[in-house]
C-alpha cells in the first residue's frame, strides 16, 4: 500500500477587522455552520509584564476580572454566562491574557456587555481579593505542589536559560508575593495594561458582521479611551556556553530532564521561524518521529518524549525570547546524560543527512490536520484570531499559516536542527526524591 | 452613555443535528457517519464492547494495537496515517476499547485501510511489547503519586467490590508479564466487527464515508459471544474511607451516590439537580466553597454513565487546614438540597446552561463523534438529544426536589479522602465516623 500525496487543504474564512475611537481593535469572523458564537477580549499583558516582587500577580489579576464589575455583583458574570448556556473562562500567558465565553448565538450582545462591563471598570474590593489568593493558592498546589513533575518544565526551564527577572521568574508566583498583593497594585495595573488600547475583541461565529458591528459599537464605544502602554523590549542574548541544572522532585518517582534552544523572533521572524515548528515534529510527533522512534522504541533510554514551540507550548501566540522546548521522562534509574548525548546524536544525523523521501511532506500533513480541528471550535477561532491582531496587527495570518508551513522546506528544517548545538542548549534535570 | 442593564437574550435558537446515515455491514459491524463539513477534516471513533477484559493484558493490548502488521513495522504504521494528516490511538475501559482518530477528508479511505490491516493483523511485536509493557509500568509509578489517581482508585475499591469497576487499572507485576501470545488470544476472542460501532463525522458525504467502510472493513470478520456486566449494586454507606499521604498539602475528598441511567425518566431531573449542586460553576457547591470561603480551586459534581450503572460523583483538592469544614459545607449543600426544593430561577439557570451546551457540544466534529459514539455506547442515537432537550425543558423544580432527595442525600453518600491522616483525623471525627483505607 502505498502512502498518497495528499494535497493539504487551505482554511476560507471571512476576517474583517476595524477599531473603534477609543482604540480598541475588533476582529469579526462569522460562520454560520452552527448556532454558536465565541468572543474573547485579548489584553496586551502577560507574566512577562508583571512587577518584580508580584510575581504571579498577572494571574491573580485574571482571577479579580471576574469577581464583578461596573454593573454586576460578584457571581452575577458566571451566573450570566452560564444561564445564557454559555461556558467561560481566562488563561494568562507569557504575552497576553485572554477572556472568554462560548454561548449559544442569541446569547451574543449578552456577552458583549459582560466583556464591556469589566473593561470599563472591574470590581476590585479587600474581600475578593483575599477569597481569590486562597483560590489561586489551591490552584498551585493543586497544578504544582501537590502533583509529580508539577511546573516541570514550564516553570522549571526558563530560569535556567534566561537571566532577567521578566522572562526568569515563575509565573504561577510566590506564596508570600500573592500574599502581599493589594488593591491598589490591581488599580494600578488595571490602569496600565487594561486598557481599550491595549485590547483586542474578537467574534467568530453565528451572526452578520453588520449585526456584530451594531452591538460591539452600542456596548464598546464609550469605554474610556486609554492608549497602550509602551511594551518593553524583553529581549536578552543567546546563550553561548550550555547551562544545566537540577532539581529533587519529592513526588517524582522517576527521572526528567528537558532542554531549550533558543529560536528566532516569532513575530517579526517569521519566516525563520516556522522551520522551528515543522522540525520540533519532525522530532516528536508520533511513533514515527526520530526521537520517539530512537530514544523510546529503540534504545529504551526515554519513556515519552515530546517538543513544541514556547514554553507553554503555544507557538503562534508567543513573543521573543523563547525557545524549542525538548521534555522527556526517563525509566528508573535512567541516565539524563545518555539521553542527551542521543538527541545530539539524532539531530547532527538530521541537520546531515537531511530529511528521508516523503518526511517533510507527511508531518505537514499532519501539522494540518492540527491546526483545522483546532480551527474547528468557533472558540479556539476567536482565540488566534485575537493573539494574531494583538502580537502581529495581523489576524489575517490564520488563513495563511497553513500554507506558509506547508512551504517550509526540508533544507530549512535540517539548517534549523543545526543550531540546535550543546552550547546553545539549557537543560533542567528532575531527580527523582519519591518512592523508586 | 454607557449600557448598564444586562441585555436581554435574542430568540432561542433551533437545536439542528447534522444528516446522519446508518447501515450495519454484513460482519455485524455498525456505521454511523455524520455530515458536518465545517473543516476538511474527518473524525473516527470504533467502539468495541470489552467487558471482563483483562486490564493489565488490554493496557498492553491498546498502547501495541499499532505496533506492527505481517508487512508493516509500527514506524510504517504511524509513517502512512501521517501521510493522510492522521493518527489513530487506542485506549480501554471496563465497558468498551475504543480507537480513536482522524486525518484530512480526503485520506478517510487510506486511513480505513490501515486500519483493517491493524484489525485483522496485529502481530504485536515481542520486542515493541517488552517496550510498552515497561512504559505503562513506568506510567503507574507515576500514577501512583498523583492524588486524582490515587483516590479514584480507592473510591472504586469502595464503590464496586466485586464488580469489576472496582479495578481499573492493573497491577505494574501483571503489566510486565503480558507476552505476545495472550495479547494475540485477546484480540482473536475481542476484537470483532459484532457489536462494534464505527462512527465517522466531518467533511465527507455519508454514503461516501459507509462505502469507504465497507470496502475497507467488510473483510473484518469473527465473532465472539457478547459478554455483559452485572448491573451495579446499590452503595454500601459507611464509615469514611481515609486514605493516608503523609505531608500532603491538599486532601482530594470525593463522595458518590449511585445515579439512574440515560434512558431512565429522571434522567433530565438527574441533569439539572447535579448542575444546580455542582455540576457548573454557577453552583452552589462552587459558590460556597470557592468563591465564598476559597477552600478549593476546583471544586465539582458529576453524573458518569457507564453500561452496568451510573455514578454521581462530587469532588473537592481543598487544602489540609481546611479538609474537616470543607467536608462539613459539602455535606451541608448536598442536605440543603435534599431537604429544601430548589428556587425555580435557579432551576431555570441550570436548564438553560443544559440547553445551550447542547448546542456548543455539536457544534465541532470531534465533539459530535465523541457525543455520537458515547450515545451509541448505551444504544441511543443522536436524535435522542432532540428528546432529551424536551425533557429537560420539561422537568420541574419538584422533580428536582425529588430526584435530590433521593440521590443528593448526605446519607445515601460513600466518602473517601486522601490526605494527610495525622493532620486530618482530629477535625474530620467531629464530622462522621473514619476507617482507615
Amino acid at each position: 500500500m502505498a502512502s498518497p500525496e495528499i494535497r493539504i487543504p487551505a482554511t476560507h474564512y471571512p476576517v474583517e477587522r476595524f477599531t473603534l475611537p477609543n482604540g480598541l481593535r475588533v476582529v469579526l469572523s462569522p460562520d454560520r455552520s452552527a448556532p454558536v458564537v465565541g468572543v474573547s477580549v485579548v489584553y496586551d499583558v502577560g507574566i512577562r509584564s508583571e512587577p518584580e516582587g508580584r510575581t504571579g500577580f498577572a494571574h491573580l489579576f485574571e482571577h479579580l476580572m471576574f469577581q464583578g464589575s461596573a454593573n454586576l455583583e460578584k457571581l452575577a458574570h458566571f451566573r450570566y454566562v452560564q444561564g445564557s448556556g454559555g461556558t467561560f473562562n481566562g488563561s494568562t500567558h507569557l504575552d497576553y491574557t485572554d477572556y472568554y465565553e462560548q454561548l449559544p448565538s442569541n446569547a451574543l450582545e449578552r456577552a458583549l456587555f459582560l466583556e464591556a462591563d469589566r473593561m470599563r471598570s472591574p470590581r476590585i474590593t479587600e474581600e475578593n481579593l483575599q477569597n481569590q489568593i486562597a483560590v489561586v493558592k489551591e490552584e498551585i498546589r493543586v497544578r504544582v505542589l501537590n502533583q509529580p513533575y508539577g511546573g516541570f518544565p514550564w516553570l522549571r526551564l526558563p530560569p535556567v536559560m534566561f537571566d532577567t527577572f521578566p522572562n526568569a521568574h515563575d509565573g504561577y508566583g510566590s506564596f508570600d508575593d500573592l500574599e502581599a498583593a493589594t488593591v491598589e497594585n490591581a488599580t494600578d495595573f488595571f490602569e496600565r495594561y487594561y486598557a481599550a488600547g491595549n485590547a483586542v475583541l474578537s467574534v467568530s461565529g453565528d451572526f452578520t458582521v453588520e449585526e456584530a458591528t451594531r452591538l460591539i459599537e452600542r456596548h464598546f464605544s464609550d469605554v474610556p479611551a486609554r492608549p497602550a502602554p509602551a511594551r518593553p523590549d524583553f529581549g536578552e542574548p543567546d546563550l553561548t556556553a550550555e547551562r544545566r541544572s537540577s532539581y529533587t522532585d519529592a513526588l517524582a518517582p522517576l527521572p526528567a530532564i528537558a532542554s531549550a534552544w533558543r529560536v528566532p523572533d516569532p513575530v517579526k521572524d517569521l519566516p525563520g521561524y516556522l522551520p522551528y515548528v515543522v522540525l520540533a515534529e519532525v522530532l516528536t510527533d508520533g511513533d514515527a518521529s526520530r526521537l520517539v522512534e530512537r530514544l523510546v522504541s529503540r534504545d529504551r533510554v526515554a519513556t515519552s518524549v515530546g517538543g513544541y514551540l514556547g514554553f507553554m507550548g503555544e507557538p503562534f501566540a508567543v513573543r521573543d525570547p523563547t525557545a524549542l522546548v525538548l521534555s522527556s521522562h526517563l525509566p528508573p534509574g535512567g541516565d539524563p546524560d545518555k539521553l542527551l548525548t542521543t538527541v545530539d546524536e539524532e539531530i547532527a544525523r538530521l541537520a546531515q543527512d537531511g530529511l528521508a523521501p516523503g518526511e517533510l511532506h507527511r508531518v505537514q500533513a499532519r501539522i494540518a490536520t492540527h491546526l483545522l480541528r483546532d480551527e474547528d471550535s468557533v472558540l479556539n477561532r476567536a482565540l488566534h484570531l485575537a493573539t494574531y491582531e494583538i502580537q502581529r496587527g495581523d489576524a489575517s495570518l490564520a488563513l495563511d499559516l497553513p500554507r506558509q508551513l506547508g512551504e517550509v522546506t526540508a533544507e530549512q528544517v535540517t539548517a534549523a536542527a543545526a543550531t540546535l548545538r550543546p552550547e546553545r542548549r539549557a537543560s533542567v534535570e528532575v531527580v527523582p526524591g519519591g518512592d523508586q | 452613555m454607557s449600557i448598564t442593564e444586562v441585555p436581554d437574550l435574542a430568540p432561542e435558537t433551533t437545536l439542528t443535528l447534522p444528516e446522519s446515515v446508518e447501515k450495519t455491514l454484513g460482519n455485524g459491524l455498525t456505521v454511523i457517519a455524520v455530515h458536518r463539513p465545517s473543516v476538511p477534516l474527518v473524525e473516527l471513533r470504533l467502539r468495541l464492547p470489552f467487558a471482563q477484559a483483562d486490564t493489565a493484558i488490554s493496557s498492553v493490548l491498546t498502547q501495541t494495537l499499532f505496533a506492527g502488521t505481517a508487512g508493516k513495522s509500527m514506524v510504517d504504521i504511524a509513517a502512512e496515517l501521517q501521510a493522510v494528516g492522521g493518527g489513530l490511538s487506542a485506549g480501554g475501559d471496563p465497558d468498551r476499547l475504543l480507537i480513536a482518530g482522524n486525518s484530512l477528508a480526503d485520506g478517510l479511505p487510506h486511513m480505513l485501510r490501515i486500519l483493517n490491516e491493524v484489525l485483522t493483523g496485529a502481530v504485536y511485536p515481542a520486542n515493541e511489547v517488552r517496550t510498552e509493557r515497561e512504559r505503562i509500568a513506568d506510567r503507574l509509578k507515576v500514577a501512583a503519586q498523583q492524588p486524582a489517581h490515587v483516590v479514584a482508585r480507592a473510591l472504586n475499591r469502595r464503590l464496586y467490590g466485586d464488580h469489576p469497576y472496582a479495578s481499573q487499572t492493573p497491577e505494574a507485576e501483571d503489566v510486565l508479564a503480558v507476552e505476545t501470545g495472550v495479547l494475540r488470544a485477546m484480540h482473536d476472542e475481542r476484537l470483532h466487527p459484532n457489536g462494534g460501532v464505527l462512527v465517522l463525522v466531518g467533511d465527507v458525504e455519508p454514503h461516501t464515508a459507509i462505502a469507504a467502510v465497507e470496502e475497507a472493513l467488510g473483510g473484518w470478520n469473527g465473532a465472539g459471544t457478547l459478554i455483559e456486566l452485572p448491573p451495579v449494586a446499590p452503595f454500601v454507606t459507611g464509615p469514611l474511607t481515609l486514605v493516608d499521604r503523609p505531608g500532603s498539602v491538599q486532601s482530594n475528598i470525593r463522595l458518590a451516590m449511585n445515579g439512574v441511567s440515560r434512558t431512565h425518566a429522571d434522567n433530565a431531573a438527574q441533569q439539572l439537580t447535579n448542575l444546580v449542586y455542582g455540576g457548573y460553576f454557577s453552583s452552589r457547591l462552587v459558590e460556597n466553597i470557592r468563591e465564598d470561603k476559597g477552600y478549593t480551586y476546583s471544586p465539582r459534581s458529576g453524573v458518569e454513565h457507564s453500561a452496568a450503572g451510573t455514578e454521581l460523583s462530587i469532588s473537592a483538592d481543598v487544602a489540609t487546614e481546611v479538609t474537616a469544614p470543607a467536608l462539613w459545607e459539602t455535606l451541608y449543600e448536598m442536605g440543603r438540597l435534599a431537604t429544601v426544593a430548589p428556587g425555580k430561577e435557579e432551576v431555570e439557570q441550570a436548564r438553560r446552561y443544559a440547553l445551550g451546551t447542547l448546542r456548543l457540544g455539536t457544534s465541532t466534529q470531534s465533539g459530535l463523534a465523541g457525543l455520537v459514539s458515547v450515545l451509541a455506547g448505551s444504544g441511543l442515537r443522536l436524535d435522542w438529544l432532540a428528546g432529551h432537550a424536551t425533557r429537560l425543558a420539561e422537568t420541574t423544580v419538584d422533580d428536582v426536589a425529588r430526584f435530590a432527595a433521593a440521590n443528593f442525600a448526605p446519607a445515601n453518600a460513600v466518602a473517601v479522602i486522601l490526605g494527610d491522616a495525622q493532620v486530618i483525623t482530629p477535625s474530620l471525627r467531629a464530622i462522621t465516623a473514619i476507617e482507615a483505607a
